[in-house]
């Protein structure tokens, strides 16, 4: 059953998404930044994925383009999932919005905003989420020490 | 040193609107430390009059670096961390956990292991059913059911203390396994609590469901469509509140779910009634589902037979040199998994809870991310508090059971 929802979404997509592979159950559409949200409109309209589930991105800071974007998308009809991973460099890494389409992309994104510095282009409230006002960097970048602190109160000396 | 004065301090959130959008409204913060909400929340809200016009919603007071801090720790190392997301159901993370390295490693758990981890997510989902449903119902002001449904939390509490040997947060999953069997005796005690929750449960119906108060707070308040739950990533009770019986366990089903007879309950219109009322169906549906795994729990081993994850006994450790080696290794090194992504999730007890691990092979991992329910939801809550009076905001905020450690990471 799995197997021939792939299949359907295979066909529909034929045209838009570059490799299709199928990973511990999880169909993985591997497209370029600018087809996004033709695929993304495509698998909401035409193969029933309704469900925004998550976005995130990985760091890979030895190559080029240098994060990986993952998105996850559900079918509450079909039962299954779907992963769309999309490539863009460090020097301008900016995808699309997809606020249009699912408003729940608006906070997630601003979590993978805060945190890998992606920029989503149209997504016009990308505040902090996790993080907080003036936080420099982008914490779960490789390149950012994972003991560096930015406290927003001084710190107290213990009283003797 | 003295501290400067509080106006100099930065304000750690840019609110996004500081005027109100109307002649005579008012703008008022709410958190993020408010006795009214359980959770550290803030909650920006104009409003007119008593009714709230809009808000705008702040998370993020609990963020501790937890996908950062798993970055440089062993696959097995961070099974007390994820214990840390839900605190209220933790084994539920603990299991989610381990299923998505086990994908990665390819490993199929034994038989035994899974009606167990089946057995014991069921009882942490009542574990955190009664949580939520006892802290909404106390907010308004219902302390007798709060007090009969925290009695059974603890019973639970104190029962899962005595298999894993902590409270809350109990690191009982392994990869591969479970810390260890259970005790003698406990599936006896564990019977005896489901029946004694039923009791107390029962009780509860009795005072709250047709209480006047109770349905004049929760009937029609928050109220959410099937299309716009499913818009905004609702999912768990909230999104089958709305009617969608849309549940992991039916759908995609994984553990032992699939030998298992349970019904979906759903609500009629999504609003705290509903949201109440599914939970307190669930609670039954899990007891239900408890009850025959106790049946079905079949004897044999707890853990697989795979030395590359699962830690040799502990007296051949001691006397032969290859257990001891392998000891080493796996406490140094971690247990080896190999390249690759997975994405696997289960039903928690909030909605879905995934998890999607990158592995570039050996003991540690190059990513971690939680799909965690709370953090999506909070993204869509202002949907449920917009437009009703300002008094709703605590009721409605309940019946999401917004987890901080989960929503904030």
């Amino acid at each position: 059953m799995i197997d021939a929802a792939f299949e359907r979404v295979r066909e529909r997509l034929a045209g838009v998404a570059g490799g299709t592979d199928v990973s511990h159950g999880v169909l993985v559409l591997l497209i370029e930044p600018a087809q996004l949200l033709a695929t993304v409109r495509a698998l909401r309209d035409d193969c029933g994925f309704d469900l925004f589930l998550d976005v995130t991105a990985v760091d890979w800071p030895e190559r080029e383009p240098r994060f990986d974007v993952v998105y996850h998308f559900y079918s509450t009809r079909e039962f299954v999932r779907v992963r769309v991973k999309t490539r863009v460099p460090a020097a301008d890494p900016t995808v699309d919005t997809l606020v249009p389409l699912y408003g729940s992309a608006r906070y997630m994104e601003r979590e993978c905003h805060d945190m890998y510095g992606i920029a989503f282009r149209g997504n016009d409230d990308l505040r902090p989420i996790l993080l907080y006002e003036g936080f420099e960097g982008h914490p779960l970048r490789k390149d950012y020490p994972k003991q560096k602190e930015q406290p927003l109160v001084p710190y107290r000396e213990p009283k003797p | 040193m003295s501290l400067p004065p509080l106006t100099t301090l930065p304000n750690p959130i840019r609110p996004a609107f500081d005027k109100g959008s109307r002649e005579g409204s008012v703008i008022v913060n709410i958190g993020p430390s408010h006795p009214a909400t359980h959770g550290t929340i803030q909650i920006v809200a104009e409003l007119n009059g008593e009714r709230v016009v809009r808000t705008d919603v702040h998370c993020g007071y609990l963020h501790r670096g937890f996908e950062k801090e798993c970055e440089s720790h062993t696959w097995h190392n961070l099974i007390p961390y994820v214990d840390r997301l839900n605190y209220c159901s933790a084994l539920i993370n603990d299991f989610a956990y381990c299923e998505a390295v086990e994908k990665l490693m390819g490993i199929e758990i034994t038989p035994r292991c899974r009606y167990l981890r089946t057995l014991l997510a069921e009882y942490s989902r009542i574990a955190d059913h009664l949580t939520c449903t006892a802290a909404a119902l106390m907010e308004l002001g219902a302390m007798t059911a709060f007090l009969y449904l925290v009695t059974i939390r603890d019973y639970i509490y104190e029962h899962l203390a005595d298999l894993t040997g902590a409270r809350v947060t109990y690191s009982y999953g392994r990869i591969g396994g479970l810390a260890h069997d259970v005790p003698e005796g406990w599936l006896k005690r564990l019977e005896e609590i489901l029946d004694e929750m039923e009791t107390f449960t029962g009780r509860v119906h009795g005072l709250v469901d047709r209480n006047r108060i109770f349905i004049d707070r929760t009937r029609d308040v928050g109220v959410l469509s099937t299309a716009e739950a499913v818009n905004w990533g609702f999912t768990g009770p909230i999104l089958r509140s709305t009617g969608a019986a849309r549940d992991l366990r039916k759908d995609t089903p994984y553990l032992a779910y699939a030998e298992l007879d349970f019904e979906v309950p759903v609500g009629i219109k999504g609003d705290n009634y509903d949201r109440y009322y599914v939970r307190m169906r669930e609670i039954d549906e899990s007891a239900h589902m408890i009850r025959q795994l106790v049946d079905l729990l079949p004897a044999g081993p707890l853990c697989v037979e795979d030395r590359r994850c699962t830690f040799p006994e502990k007296e051949l450790v001691y006397t032969e040199i290859e257990s001891l080696i392998n000891h080493f290794k796996l406490v140094m090194e971690g247990p080896q998994v190999p390249p690759g992504e997975v994405y696997s999730a289960h039903e928690g007890a909030n909605g879905e809870l995934g998890f999607y691990l990158v592995s570039v092979g050996g003991g540690v991992p190059w990513k971690v991310h939680c799909r965690s329910p709370s953090f999506v939801h909070m993204g869509g809550v202002h949907r449920m508090l917009d437009g009703y009076q300002l008094a709703d905001i605590v009721p409605t905020f309940g019946s999401v059971n917004m987890i901080g450690g989960e929503c904030d990471r």
